[in-house]
């Protein structure tokens, strides 16, 4: 049996949806953007293009609904599946667009450049426990209107892993999609098998800005799939009530669904988001909140309900460097995520409230990351009897690391964590130096970096990459790209 | 007349704006000037509500609604005002906003309720404001301090694109610009040529007061 947590009853479940529904004829739903106001209005909800307002009625929402796909898949390189958004699959990637990198080797942090980048995803490509890699990184190298696609260059130069990734404007998300065209062979290759999905976030409360609702509709005419990230703030932009706050999200989700299958119904889309509680002593939104969590779960119960996969942000911690506090949000993010049975798990190596990554960190989320796996799979019945035959065949005498039986099931039955987990004994521990997780963590994100294989990526797409990245580089007035210092 | 004046202090410091209207309204009624009414009422009402955050004891929400108190007792006191050709003592006129291509909220709102809870007159532009309506406002309303919010690394830039607006429009010289927001920092401030940086609402407070001079 799967272990699960849930917050809601269906009744509850209904009340979400029903309110949800009434929020979106009234007040209705802000759009600043012309194409999705028409979409709505010729797919039959009361449009005001003066106010860009749509009232849009439960049963357009609910055909929306219909015609989502409850499940599909992100392609590696080598296109095969990697990712399964449906379903009870819990897959985790790191959490996204990080302004800061604490280094460790000064202990603070700072605004993170295309060396550190490659070297994330040289991290995040060895580390199993990580089904996709995500643009998480910004470099302040490059120029900033680049710096949405940068991102997503250097992700695929270093890794055939799936990629979680977003556009921080318009036109950007098209030289994006270039780039992951280049790599697919062509804009149906990458519609068939995606490799890469687009966060699209709403703005709190009922608002679509033009950037995301324009980055919304052009991932649904190509059918590159789009994860709705709603994040009303708890007492600050949504109700100070966590079901208050699951019912705008629950809209401002339904009516993102909306204007994606308006524009292309059967369009891949995620129920996502990151909302969060609201510190009102410091005016922070705390990701490692136990309220940001439990809100996270129930919206999921929500997405669930409709049939359609899920996403969150957790497994993330405010914390400033890497110590208990970090440890103890994240571990308890992720794991409630993952009993939850949301299938993309975003936030391993996010610190400081979103805005920091920590190398060390990531590496120890991926032990999180493990652990929380091995506790979805829950306890199996792996034999009949369960242990009766082998609890007699060894006998008062007990000899079981002698039974085969032992050797037969234990890797089954056992998540094995790297070194990052100290499980020595104390004398041992002491002659390896005495290193906290920490440390035992930096020397890890470096083993990692070191065994990393140079991907084999055709010369002409290596080629094209750099042609899409340069072209968009020096029309933002940079003449070459930084050299990533790195043996990839 | 001193028992309005306390009820309406109270009013404040509980952060009951319908209850400060109407006494606002009484206390003109009853003949007490609003420039007294604003001392001896909502200035110390506030500042208790400062000390009481402070200390720990009051939250956010507790601080907002305080402010929506004092705004809606001044609404009824600045026509007043008018009428008596006084002016209430401001600490100074700050116009604030969240710069052209981010709407980033919050933050720059909690900077303008706690910079108008000090005794500022604060100007909030909103979200996605071009350089030229914040040059426009400041010369609009004399503001002593422009307050520039940004809460994406892309969108930092423009703090130094209004400051260029402001220089261009001969108006640097009269006005202090701060900064803020993530990706804002105090090395930032400096690069761009920004008089200051402030790392959340209440430093924001502190950081104007010390540019225009006023006891902190
Ligand atoms: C809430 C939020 C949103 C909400 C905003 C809702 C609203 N109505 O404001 C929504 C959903 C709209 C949003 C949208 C986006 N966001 Co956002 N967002 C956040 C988040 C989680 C919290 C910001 C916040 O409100 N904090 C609470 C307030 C109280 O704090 P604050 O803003 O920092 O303000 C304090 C101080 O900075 C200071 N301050 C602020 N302004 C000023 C001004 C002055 C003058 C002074 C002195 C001080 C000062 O005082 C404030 C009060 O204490 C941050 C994460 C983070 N760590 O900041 C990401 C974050 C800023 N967002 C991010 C991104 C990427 C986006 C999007 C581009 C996502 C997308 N692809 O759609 C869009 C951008 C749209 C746009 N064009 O602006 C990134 C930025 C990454 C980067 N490299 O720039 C962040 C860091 C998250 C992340 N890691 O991905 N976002």
């Amino acid at each position: 049996m799967r272990p699960r947590l849930q917050f809601l009853s269906p009744e509850t479940i209904e009340r979400i949806l029903s309110e949800a529904y009434a929020l979106l004829e009234e007040p209705g739903v802000r759009i600043h953007s012309d194409r999705a106001l028409h979409l709505r209005a010729e797919g039959g909800a009361r449009v005001d293009f003066e106010r860009q307002v749509a009232q849009i009625p439960p049963h357009l929402a609910q055909q929306a609904v219909e015609t989502a796909p409850s499940s599909f898949h992100l392609y590696n390189a080598a296109g095969s599946p990697a990712v399964h958004y449906g379903g009870e699959a819990v897959h985790f990637d790191p959490g996204s667009a990080a302004i800061e990198l604490l280094d460790a080797h000064t202990g603070r942090s700072r605004p993170p450049v295309t060396a550190d980048c490659v070297r994330f995803v040289q991290l995040a490509d060895g580390l199993e426990a990580l089904d996709a890699v995500a643009t998480s990184l910004v470099c302040a190298d490059v120029p900033q209107a680049i710096a949405d696609l940068y991102r997503l260059y250097l992700v695929l130069l270093y890794t055939d892993k799936p990629v979680v990734t977003g556009a921080f404007g318009v036109a950007s998300w098209h030289t994006m999609k270039e780039l992951l065209v280049a790599v697919a062979g062509s804009e149906q290759a990458l519609a068939e098998r995606p490799r890469a999905i687009f966060d699209v976030c709403p703005s709190p409360p009922l608002l679509w800005s033009e950037i995301t609702c324009e980055n919304l509709m052009d991932c649904a005419l190509h059918r590159i799939p789009a994860e709705l990230v709603s994040m009303p703030l708890a007492g600050a932009t949504g109700p100070a009530t966590l079901l208050g706050t699951v019912v705008q999200h629950t809209a401002e989700n339904l009516s993102g669904v909306t204007i994606h299958q308006l524009a292309n119904p059967g369009a891949p889309i995620v129920w996502g988001g990151s909302p969060a509680a609201f510190d009102m002593r410091t005016g922070t939104t705390p990701m490692g909140a136990i309220e940001t969590m439990m809100i996270d779960c129930a919206y999921a119960e929500v997405g669930k309900f409709l049939g359609l996969p899920t996403h969150a942000y957790l497994g993330m911690s405010d914390a400033k460097v890497v110590d208990a506090q970090c440890g103890l949000e994240s571990g308890i993010g992720a794991v409630l995520g993952a009993l939850a049975g949301i299938n993309m798990i975003s936030g391993p190596g996010m610190l400081d409230f979103e805005s920091c990554f920590s190398l060390e960190k990531l590496v120890i989320d991926a032990e999180i990351v493990g652990m929380a796996k091995r506790l979805v799979k829950g306890l199996v019945e792996r034999e009949t009897p369960l242990g009766l035959e082998v609890i007699r065949q060894a006998g008062h005498a007990g000899h079981f690391l002698a039974l085969p039986h032992t050797r037969r099931w234990f890797r089954a039955e056992l998540f094995i964590p790297s070194p990052v987990i100290d499980r020595d004994f104390r004398r041992e521990w002491e002659a390896k130096g005495s290193l906290t997780v920490t440390e035992r963590a930096a020397r890890r994100v470096e083993e990692v970096i070191a065994a990393y294989q140079p991907k084999e990526l055709p010369p002409e797409v290596r080629r094209e990459l750099e042609e899409i990245t340069l072209r968009a580089a020096r029309a933002a007035g940079m003449e070459y790209l930084p050299v990533a210092e790195s043996k990839g | 007349m001193e028992d309005l004046l306390t009820r309406l202090q109270e009013a404040v410091v509980n952060g009951e704006p319908e209850l400060a209207r109407a006494l606002a309204i009484q206390a003109l009624e009853a003949g007490i000037a609003p420039l007294r009414a604003i001392e001896q009422a909502l200035s110390p009402g506030m500042q208790l509500v400062g000390a009481r955050y402070e200390h720990g004891d009051y939250f956010i929400p507790d601080l907002v609604m305080a402010a929506e108190a004092m705004k809606a007792a001044m609404q009824v006191f600045e026509p007043a005002l008018l009428a008596r050709q006084e002016q209430r003592r401001v600490l100074g006129t700050v116009v604030i906003g969240t710069v052209e291509g981010d709407i980033h909220e919050i933050g720059k709102s909690l900077v303008a309720t706690m910079l108008s809870a000090a005794g500022f007159q604060v100007h909030d532009l909103g979200v996605d404001v071009p350089a030229g309506v914040f040059v426009d406002k400041v010369r609009e309303v004399g503001a002593d301090v422009v307050g520039l919010s940004a809460l994406l690394t892309t969108t930092m830039r423009n703090q130094e694109v209004v400051i260029e607006a402001l220089k261009e429009a001969g108006l640097r010289e009269r006005v202090k610009v701060v900064v803020g927001g993530a990706p804002a920092s105090a090395e930032w401030a400096q690069t761009i040529g920004a008089d200051g940086y402030a790392e959340n609402a209440n430093e924001a407070v502190d950081v104007v007061k010390q540019l225009l001079g006023v006891q902190a």
